[in-house]
């Protein structure tokens, strides 16, 4: 069964290994997932942690459904405090990983403490050891899980590991595993690097039995027919998230050249369809592969095919790719962005943040904010790919000034290099902004701006605002499962009724979350995609726990007031620039320049955007500082966190 | 019944579906490990390939086998094992050239594709066709019709560069 696989506590100083069951009534309120993670977090992180030290606990889990029989249970979950915004640190990936740690009989694993040398987790079928990694120590991201692999003697072990990057303690470092699968935000792989924690390898042969089999494989089958039924899906896996940064680059929607532009232009060359045609020219015509238990098959294979790195496999490039080796240093070629998206690879870098990091500085370097002095004769100037590239080297690697300085994140390095360098770093809570321009999008800029783990789109976005899907048909998606009468616009420059939708999406985004679901698999780039009223079926297929559409609605508020909880008492206070709901001021003062009609000198209005902020917490049951009433805590069961009850 | 179920790995995406509904179909778990088909993958390199019994003519785990529990099935043709007979030596586990036999260390029984009495789940889920059921006639016919249209895209190339 799935709700017999087991949280572990592994304390890396000590050696202990504690192996628990997940009591029933933790899976009712808190699901799985995410959801439970936020819980262990709130309860294991000591208030006002280091980070780095030992006692930040790093949580690692999957959800609810993972690997049983419901559709894309791929997904991987890590949470601890963020060294890079010193609040909630989250991070989710795709690959193998999470089903295989669940066949191994776990769900959940607790690891803190701090190894006194490099070491790493060798977890297989219920047993957990911890193993010698002085060998894989300085290794890139795959090589050590192919020589994890040899020592143990097993092609089949999937591992989460560190690359260099997370080795340096890079503030943005990810765990990666498989080729390029990425818990890429808010630095977690430079948490296990504080810990000397080199990999966490899994294997497993435990069954996961099904509680109703038959229903279940005949439920997945609908499921799947709806998910690729859907148009976006099949657009994805044709062309992979390229489309979406195409799609969006055409109405003016691309962060370019740091902020001064909304879109890229000339930008032939790494246009989906062009991408899509060096993959086919490398890999063949079906060069699409996915995660687990998939068929959206969103990703690319792909061989470097001049350069330094000719002839490398890699997998990508995502829509953060094209952003961070394409619009943002405004460089136009494939090659740039083919190498870059293996080198982030290679190294376990967030390739989002590295993106902004580097553009953010060569939009100072023009500005004379930083100058030759400071990047060593490096002429950082927007469009300079080799500049760009040699940045990804010196950043992971921490070498010279300027590289070690960007590696510690946003705002320490806005500190260090002065002057006026944090008006020009878009960030939210000390994290970049995807490589994405909200000005013209109010529903999207308030998405990013209260997002739990910093400036992200796959917390709350409600992306279908873009459609321009007819007000009835947007009603009859947001008032459900819980009743919604207020306003609503199909129009997707309007402010009235997306404090709502944000909420809304924020609720369905934490649900699949807790489930172990990919987010294309519900209400995110498709409208017709599952959602609350979906779940329940497939839950007690599998597990035969038994929720209705409101309960899901109900535990995956009460995970995200958890994240608010955590946030709220490591320092968030909603003004507050570094870490507060806020976006930069540029969205405020600089309007749009380039893009579709109804793009071009769009700004986000300050005063709209406070009155968006007021509803979107009162839709939350929060008082106007963003802090969840004591009404709120009882109403969701919360009033008496933290708990320690796992 | 001619016909068999045929793997094309170019169009496999690796994402082992097929594994997760086999071993829910016959066994009601999730479970590779009791799966009959697996994935075989060279991550460094991309490459995946389905593995599944051959039903072979001349079945080396049929020959192998001491008391006679494997079998053909007459209706579908699938080689099946007779567990009220079989005595569990595994021998057929051992000659398997293609390690399509497997053996189910709780239930001490070895297990192997039985193409789901005619509807073949994995070929059910995946929507890429990598996996297909097919009859021996079509299959071919794909196959000479694909190797002409090499054939003549050579030799109008061939001809231009003539």
């Amino acid at each position: 069964m799935a709700l017999d696989r087991k949280i572990a506590y592994i304390n890396l100083t000590t050696g202990d290994v504690e192996i628990k069951p997940i009591p029933l009534e933790m899976r009712k309120k808190f699901i799985g997932g995410r959801g439970m993670d936020a819980y262990l977090l709130y309860n294991h992180a000591p208030e006002g942690c280091d980070p780095l030290g030992p006692e930040n606990p790093l949580i690692v889990s999957g959800g609810l459904l993972t690997a049983t029989c419901a559709s894309a249970t791929a997904r991987t979950h890590v949470m601890a405090k963020s060294p890079l915004t010193g609040l909630l640190g989250s991070c989710n990936m795709g690959g193998f990983f999470a089903p295989e740690m669940a066949w191994a009989g776990f769900h959940h694993l607790v690891i803190t403490g701090r190894a006194d040398k490099p070491v790493y987790l060798w977890i297989h079928n219920g047993e957990i050891e911890i193993r010698d990694a002085g060998r894989l120590w300085g290794k890139n991201s795959t090589d050590t899980q192919w020589a994890i692999r040899d020592e143990l003697d097993d092609e089949e072990v999937k591992s989460m590991v560190i690359g260099q990057a997370g080795e340096n303690l890079v503030t943005y470092a990810c765990v990666m595993t498989g080729i390029k699968n990425a818990g890429g935000r808010t630095g977690l792989g430079c948490v296990m690097g504080a810990k000397n924690l080199k990999a966490v390898a899994v294997r497993g042969t435990m069954d996961i039995k099904i509680a109703h089999p038959v229903d279940a494989l005949e439920h997945n089958k609908k499921f799947i027919d709806q998910i690729t039924g859907a148009k976006v899906n099949q657009i994805q896996g044709a062309l992979g998230t390229p489309f979406i940064w195409g799609a969006t680059n055409c109405w003016g929607g691309v962060r370019t050249r740091n902020f001064q532009y909304n879109q890229m232009e000339y930008a032939d060359e790494i246009e989906p369809e062009a991408i899509d045609d060096y993959a086919a020219e490398t890999m063949g015509p079906h060069h699409m592969t996915g995660c687990f238990g998939c068929q959206v098959h969103c990703r690319a294979q792909y061989k470097i095919q001049s350069g330094l790195y000719k002839g490398k496999y890699d997998e990508g490039p995502e829509y953060t790719s094209l952003g961070a080796f394409g619009a943002e240093p405004d460089c136009k070629s494939i090659e740039t962005v083919l190498t870059g998206n293996h080198l982030v690879n290679q190294y376990g870098v967030d390739n989002l943040e590295i993106g902004s990091m580097i553009a953010w500085a060569m939009e100072l370097y023009e500005l004379g904010i930083l100058t030759s002095k400071e990047t060593e004769g490096l002429d950082l100037r927007f469009g300079n790919d080799e500049a760009l590239l040699q940045m990804v080297h010196n950043i992971c690697t921490r070498t010279g000034w300027l590289g070690n300085v960007l590696a510690d994140g946003g705002i320490p390095a806005a500190e260090k290099i002065g002057k006026n360098a944090f008006d020009y770093l878009i960030q939210v809570k000390g994290m970049n902004n995807l490589h994405s321009d909200e000005r013209a999008t109010p529903g999207l800029a308030l998405n990013i701006a209260t997002a739990s783990r910093g400036s992200d789109h796959l917390r709350s976005r409600p992306a279908i605002d873009l459609y321009h899907l007819p007000e009835p048909v947007l009603r009859k998606i947001y008032s459900s499962p819980v009743p919604y009468e207020g306003p609503l616009s199909s129009e997707h420059t309007e402010y009235i009724g997306k404090p709502w939708q944000v909420f809304w999406q924020e609720n369905v985004y934490m649900a699949v979350d807790c489930l172990g679901i990919c987010k294309y698999h519900t209400v995110f780039l498709g409208a017709t995609l599952p959602n609350f009223e979906d779940w329940p079926e497939v839950i007690y297929y599998n597990t035969g726990l038994e929720f209705t559409p409101k309960e899901i609605w109900d535990a995956a508020e009460r995970c995200n007031n958890l994240e608010r909880l955590f946030n709220l008492r490591e320092g968030l206070t909603r003004n507050d620039p570094k870490k507060g709901d806020t976006l930069n001021h540029r969205y405020f003062d600089e309007p749009c320049r380039r893009g579709a009609p109804d793009v071009i000198g769009k700004r986000i209005d300050r005063d709209k955007f406070n009155v968006m902020i007021d509803e979107f917490y009162e839709h939350h049951g929060w008082d106007q500082d963003g802090v969840p009433t004591t009404e709120t805590l009882k109403r969701l069961g919360l009033e008496k966190e933290p708990t320690r009850l796992l | 019944m001619d016909k068999f179920l045929t793997v094309d790995a170019d169009k496999c995406t690796g994402c082992r579906l097929c594994e997760q509904v086999c071993s829910v179909m016959h066994e009601g778990v999730s479970n590779p490990a009791k799966s009959r088909i697996q994935v075989i993958k060279w991550e460094q390199e991309g490459i995946y390939i389905p593995v599944i019994c051959k039903q072979c003519e001349d079945a080396p785990c049929m020959n192998v086998c001491p008391v006679r529990a494997i079998s053909r099935d007459p209706e579908f043709g699938f080689v099946k094992v007779d567990h009220e007979v079989c005595i569990g030596c595994r021998s057929c586990v051992g000659i398997c050239p293609f390690g399509a036999m497997g053996y189910n260390g709780d239930t001490h029984q070895v297990f192997k594709c039985d193409l789901c009495g005619g509807d073949p789940q994995c070929v059910r889920f995946c929507e890429v066709n990598a996996l297909e059921y097919v009859s021996a006639n079509r299959v071919t016919s794909q196959k000479k019709r694909k190797g002409a249209a090499r054939q003549s895209a050579a030799e109008r190339q061939a001809v231009a560069l003539g």
